[in-house]
C-alpha cells in the first residue's frame, strides 16, 4: 500500500473534511506512525495522521478513519473506546469513513486488527480532547483545570455546579495545543462506564429498516449496471465475441470488452454488457456469444492436485522447524500414530456480491465500493484512469460480509477498466451468485501427513507434520519476498503440547486457482490439523481428551512465536484458562444421552485464546452439532455482547467448513455455481451456542476470527466420542462417517 | 405495457418487461434498495417480500405476475424500525453485516402472522429458505420468540 508522506491539522482542515468550526485532534492508528508521533510533536513537524476527531458545536462527534463495517461491529467497538476517555455518550460518536487522500495513511480493515490496534490510539485520543475541552472551559470560569471534571459531554464545576457543554467550549478548545499523545493521563480502568459493558450495534436500526446502503446500493445520477462473461477458467483468455444478441436485449447500452492484469487480478479480463438495469445486464450477459482462449489451466481438477499432493507427501518436504529428532523418535517410540488430513479450496462467499460503482470523468474519478481496502482500491482505479489518486474519491460503504474477500481490489479493477470506457457514465459491475462463485480467491487446498510418538509413560515424544498446499504468499507475495511455508501454518507452527522432538516440513503444490485469505486464514487449517490430531494422540495414550492437553501444555509461560519472534508469544496460562473455563461450562466429564459425544479443541490465533466443547450425533449418516461452548479470551473486552456475535458468526462459518465449504475443480473451472450445489448452513443446523468471555484485563485483541479454527475440530472430535470414527477431511462426507 | 400494483399500501404502476423479476422493479426501477439480491434462484432469501401477505422470493418473480396485487416490501414494515419484529431485531441485536436481514424479517413477520407463537421447529420450518453467511441464526429464532411475546402482549 502506498506511504503517506504528511498531512497536519492545518492541511487537514483544508481538506473541508472538518467542516466549519471545530475541534480536531488528529491521531495515528499505524503503529509505526504511532511510534514516530512524540517526536514528530517536539519538532512540530507536521505528523502524517490517519485518524481524526471532530467535535462541533452541536455536539457531534465523529471518528474518522480508514476502517470498514462489514458486520464485525467496528462503528460500535471504536466509538466506545473513544467515547469512554472523552466522556460523552457513545451514540454521539459517528464513524466517517476517512477520505482515501493518498497523503494520509489509510489502512485496510482485516486480520482481526480494527480494535487491537485502535484501542492505545483512540483512547489517548480521546483524553486529549477531553483535556483541551476541560482547559477552554477552566480558562473561560477563570479557574483551575484541575478543579474541572468532564462528564456526559460537558464539563462542570463547582458547587453549585455549573457546565459547559463540549459543544460551547469547541471553539475556544479548538485554539488550544494539543496535549502530548503519549503522555495525555488516561482513565483509570476501574473507572470505565462504556468500555466493558454490553452494546448494540450502532447502525442496528438501518440494518432492520432496510435503510442500510451497501455497496449494491449505491445509485447515482445516470448510471448504467454492467454484467461481465468472463472466461471460466483460471487464466483464459477472451478470444472473440458478438454483441449482437445481447445488443438486442432491451435495456442494454452497450457491451465493452475490457482486460485485467497484474497482481490483484482474478481473472484477464471479459466482456461488459451495460444496460438501464440489473436484469437487462444479466439477461444480456447470459446471450452474448463468447469464444474464449481456455489457456493451460484447463487441465487442472481436484483429481489432479490430490495426485500432486501424494506425490509431494511420498518425499520430504523443505524443513521449516526442526528440534529433536523426530525421525529417530518416531522410529524408537513405544507408540507412532499417524494420520492425514485433507481441506478443500473454500470460498468466501458474502452475501451480498461482489459489485463496484466508478465513475469517470476527464478532472476526476469517484467510486462506491464495499471494500476492506479503500486505498488499493483507489490506486487501481487511479492507473485505470491515469488519474493522480488524489483526483480519486472512493466512498466505502457498508459492506454484506468481507470475510476476506473485500480485501481483494479484483471486482475493482473490472469496474475501473469498464468505466474507462462507458464516456463519464457511472458504471456499477455487478457480479452474479454464479460468478462470485466462480471466481473467488479461495482458502489454500492442503494436504497434511501427521506423525506423533507416544513414550512409555504417555507424553508426546515426537511431532511431525508434513503440509503441501496450493500457497497464498506463492500467490500474493511480490517476487521472493515472502516464501511459500511457515506462513501457511499460522500458529500451527508454534503447538504448545511440549515435545522434545518437533520437525515440520512444507511442499508448494502449484496451481491456477487464485487463493487468498478466508476467514482466519492458515488457522482454519492448522486448529482442524493440530487440534484432531492432537485428540488422536490423547485416544492412543488413551487419556482423557482435556487433561492430556493440559498435561502437555504443562506449566504457565510464554511461548515464542516461531519464526515470528516480535510477535505476542503464546501464554499457556490463557490458553489453560480458556480449555478450563469452556469444560467446566460444557460439563466436561458428565455423562450424555446415548449416540452423543463430547469434543474439546483450543487454539490460539490473532493474539486471542478460544476454546469450544462442541457435542454432536450421528444418525443415518448425517452429523448433528447440538452444543458448541465457547470461552474466549481476547484480551480486555470492549463490548462483550458483540464479541459472543462474532463468536456464534465464527462457528456457523466453521460449520460451513464441517458440513459444506468445498470449491472443486475439473478442466479448469470451479464446479460449483450457487446455492444449489454448494450448500449453507441453515437455521434448522444452528447449535445451541454459549460464549463465554473472560473478563481480561490484558490489551485488547481480535475476536473476527479466533472463533473458528477450533469449531471443525472440536466438532469431529466429538464425533469421534459418539462414533470412534475419526474425520480427517473436510467436509465430512456420509462415508467417513459409516 | 404499464403494470400495476399496490406497493406499501400505496398504487404503483411501472412500464417495464413484463418478465422482469420484482427483485429488480423494486431496486432499479423504483430505487428501493432494502430487498437485496443474493442468488437470483429462490435459494438463499435475500430477496424475500410479501405477496398479497405471502413471504415470496422476489428474484424469480415476474413483474407481469404481480399485477393488480399487493406488494410489501421491507421499507412497508415501518418508516422507523418500530414494527415488532423490527423491534426485536435490534433489542436482540441480530444483524452483523446485515445483508441478508431484510429478507430474514419478511419471512420471519410472515411466519408470524401464521402462527402467532411458534415453536423452535416452526421457526426452522419457516426460517430455512434464508440463509445468513454471519450465521445470526441463534439470534433470529430468539428474536421471533421475543416479536412472538410482544405481539402477543399488545392483543
Amino acid at each position: 500500500m502506498a506511504i503517506a508522506p504528511v498531512v497536519n491539522r492545518r492541511d487537514f482542515l483544508k481538506t473541508g473534511a472538518a467542516g466549519g468550526v471545530a475541534l480536531v485532534v488528529g491521531f495515528h492508528l499505524s503503529p509505526a506512525a504511532l511510534a514516530d508521533q512524540a517526536q514528530d510533536q517536539e519538532k512540530k513537524t507536521p505528523n502524517p495522521f490517519d485518524a481524526w476527531v471532530r467535535i462541533t458545536p452541536d455536539n457531534r462527534v465523529t471518528l474518522i478513519l480508514g476502517k470498514s463495517e462489514m458486520g464485525q461491529g467496528i462503528m460500535t467497538a471504536l466509538p466506545m473506546i473513544l467515547a469512554e476517555e472523552l466522556c460523552v455518550d457513545w451514540k454521539q460518536v459517528k464513524v466517517q469513513q476517512a477520505p482515501t487522500n493518498p497523503k494520509m495513511y489509510d489502512l485496510g480493515t482485516g486480520g482481526s486488527g480494527s480494535v487491537a490496534g485502535s484501542w492505545l490510539p483512540l483512547r489517548r485520543a480521546g483524553a486529549a480532547a477531553r483535556e483541551m475541552l476541560v482547559a477552554a472551559a477552566a480558562k473561560q470560569w477563570e479557574v483551575g483545570p484541575d478543579t474541572c471534571k468532564a462528564q456526559d459531554g460537558q464539563v462542570v464545576h463547582g458547587h453549585p455546579q455549573r457546565s459547559l457543554s463540549y459543544g460551547e467550549l469547541v471553539e475556544a478548545a479548538s485554539k488550544l495545543p494539543i496535549p502530548n499523545l503519549n503522555t495525555v493521563p488516561l482513565k483509570n480502568s476501574d473507572d470505565f462506564t462504556v468500555v466493558g459493558h454490553d452494546t448494540r450495534r450502532f447502525e442496528g436500526r438501518d440494518k432492520a429498516t432496510g435503510s442500510a446502503k451497501f455497496g449494491i446500493d449505491s445509485r447515482v445520477p445516470g448510471m448504467l449496471f454492467a454484467v461481465v462473461a468472463r472466461c471460466p477458467v483460471f487464466g483464459g483468455k477472451l478470444a472473440s465475441f458478438d454483441a449482437a444478441t445481447a445488443k438486442a436485449v432491451p435495456g442494454v447500452r452497450d457491451v465493452i470488452p475490457f482486460e485485467t492484469s497484474g497482481r490483484g487480478a482474478s481473472t484477464t479480463g471479459g466482456v461488459a454488457v451495460l444496460a438501464d438495469n440489473s436484469w437487462a445486464a444479466i439477461q444480456g450477459r447470459n446471450t452474448l456469444e463468447v469464444k474464449w482462449e481456455e489457456g493451460p489451466a484447463a487441465k487442472e481438477s481436484t483429481a489432479e492436485l490430490q495426485k500432486q499432493f501424494l506425490a509431494n507427501a511420498a518425499k520430504p518436504g523443505r524443513v521449516l522447524r526442526n528440534e529433536g529428532d523426530a525421525d529417530s523418535a518416531l522410529g524408537s517410540s513405544a507408540k507412532k500414530i499417524e494420520a492425514v488430513y485433507e481441506l478443500p479450496f473454500a470460498p468466501h462467499a458474502c452475501m451480498e456480491p461482489m459489485n463496484c460503482t466508478v465513475q469517470i470523468r476527464p478532472d476526476g474519478a469517484e467510486a462506491w465500493i464495499p471494500t476492506q481496502a479503500p486505498q488499493w482500491a483507489q490506486g487501481v482505479i487511479a492507473e485505470a484512469s491515469k488519474l493522480p489518486p488524489e483526483k480519486v474519491i472512493v466512498h466505502t460503504t457498508l459492506m454484506g460480509g468481507g470475510f476476506g474477500r473485500r480485501y481483494q481490489a479484483d471486482f475493482v479493477m473490472e469496474a475501473a477498466q469498464v468505466a474507462t470506457k462507458s464516456a463519464g457514465r457511472p458504471v456499477m459491475v455487478l457480479w452474479t451468485r454464479e460468478d462470485d462463485m466462480h471466481h473467488g480467491f479461495y482458502r489454500p487446498a492442503s494436504y497434511h501427513k501427521m506423525q506423533g510418538a507416544l513414550d512409555a509413560n504417555g507424553n508426546l515424544a515426537a511431532w511431525k507434520h508434513f503440509q503441501t498446499s496450493t500457497s497464498i504468499a506463492a500467490k500474493w507475495s511480490q517476487e521472493g519476498a515472502n516464501d511459500p511455508g511457515l506462513g501457511e501454518f499460522g500458529t500451527g507452527a508454534t503447538i504448545p503440547y511440549i515435545t522434545p522432538n518437533l520437525r515440520l516440513e512444507y511442499t508448494l503444490a502449484e496451481s491456477s486457482v487464485p487463493r487468498a485469505w478466508w476467514r482466519s486464514v492458515e488457522h482454519s487449517s492448522s486448529g482442524f490439523v493440530v487440534e484432531s490430531f492432537i485428540d488422536e494422540i490423547a485416544a492412543a495414550a488413551g487419556q482423557d481428551p482435556l487433561a492430556f492437553r493440559l498435561k502437555l501444555i504443562g506449566e504457565d509461560r510464554k511461548i515464542p512465536r516461531f519464526g515470528e519472534e516480535k510477535a505476542t508469544p503464546l501464554d499457556t496460562a490463557r490458553l489453560k484458562g480458556v480449555l478450563k473455563l469452556a469444560a467446566e461450562k460444557a460439563g466436561w466429564g458428565k455423562p450424555l444421552p446415548k449416540g452423543m459425544g463430547r469434543g474439546i479443541a483450543a487454539f490460539f490465533s490473532f493474539n486471542s485464546y478460544t476454546a469450544a466443547v462442541a457435542e454432536a450425533s450421528v444418525k443415518d449418516g448425517a452429523v448433528k452439532l447440538h452444543r458448541l461452548v465457547y470461552a474466549v479470551d481476547c484480551g480486555r473486552p470492549i463490548n462483550p455482547d458483540g464479541i459472543r456475535a462474532q463468536v456464534e458468526s465464527a462457528a456457523i462459518y466453521g460449520l460451513s467448513a464441517a458440513l459444506h465449504d468445498a470449491i472443486t475443480i475439473k478442466d479448469g473451472r470451479v464446479e460449483q455455481s450457487n446455492f444449489n450445489d454448494y450448500q449453507m448452513p441453515r437455521i434448522s443446523a444452528t447449535p445451541k451456542t454459549e460464549v463465554h468471555v473472560i473478563m481480561s484485563k490484558e490489551e485488547p485483541t481480535g475476536i473476527g476470527e479466533p472463533g473458528l479454527p477450533v469449531v471443525t475440530p472440536a466438532m469431529c472430535n466429538a464425533i469421534f466420542a459418539a462414533t470412534g470414527k475419526r474425520i480427517r477431511r473436510l467436509p465430512i462426507r456420509a462415508g467417513d462417517l459409516a | 405495457m404499464a403494470i400495476s400494483f399496490t406497493l406499501n399500501g400505496k398504487p404503483q404502476s411501472v412500464d417495464v418487461s413484463p418478465d422482469m423479476p420484482l427483485l429488480w422493479v423494486l431496486r432499479d426501477t423504483l430505487n428501493m434498495t432494502g430487498t437485496k439480491f443474493g442468488c437470483g434462484m429462490a435459494l438463499c432469501g435475500a430477496c424475500t417480500v410479501h405477496i398479497n401477505g405471502e413471504a415470496t422470493r422476489s428474484c424469480i418473480t415476474a413483474i407481469s405476475s404481480v399485477a393488480g396485487k399487493k406488494v410489501t416490501t421491507i421499507e412497508g414494515l415501518s418508516v422507523d424500525g418500530s414494527h415488532p419484529v423490527q423491534k426485536a431485531w435490534m433489542e436482540e441485536d441480530v444483524p452483523q453485516c446485515g445483508y441478508c436481514q431484510s429478507g430474514q424479517i419478511m419471512s420471519a413477520v410472515a411466519l408470524l402472522s401464521k402462527k402467532p407463537n411458534p415453536t423452535d421447529t416452526d421457526i426452522d420450518d419457516a426460517m430455512s429458505g434464508n440463509i445468513c453467511r454471519c450465521g445470526t441464526y441463534q439470534r433470529i429464532r430468539k428474536a421471533i420468540h421475543r416479536a412472538a411475546s410482544m405481539q402477543a402482549g399488545k392483543a
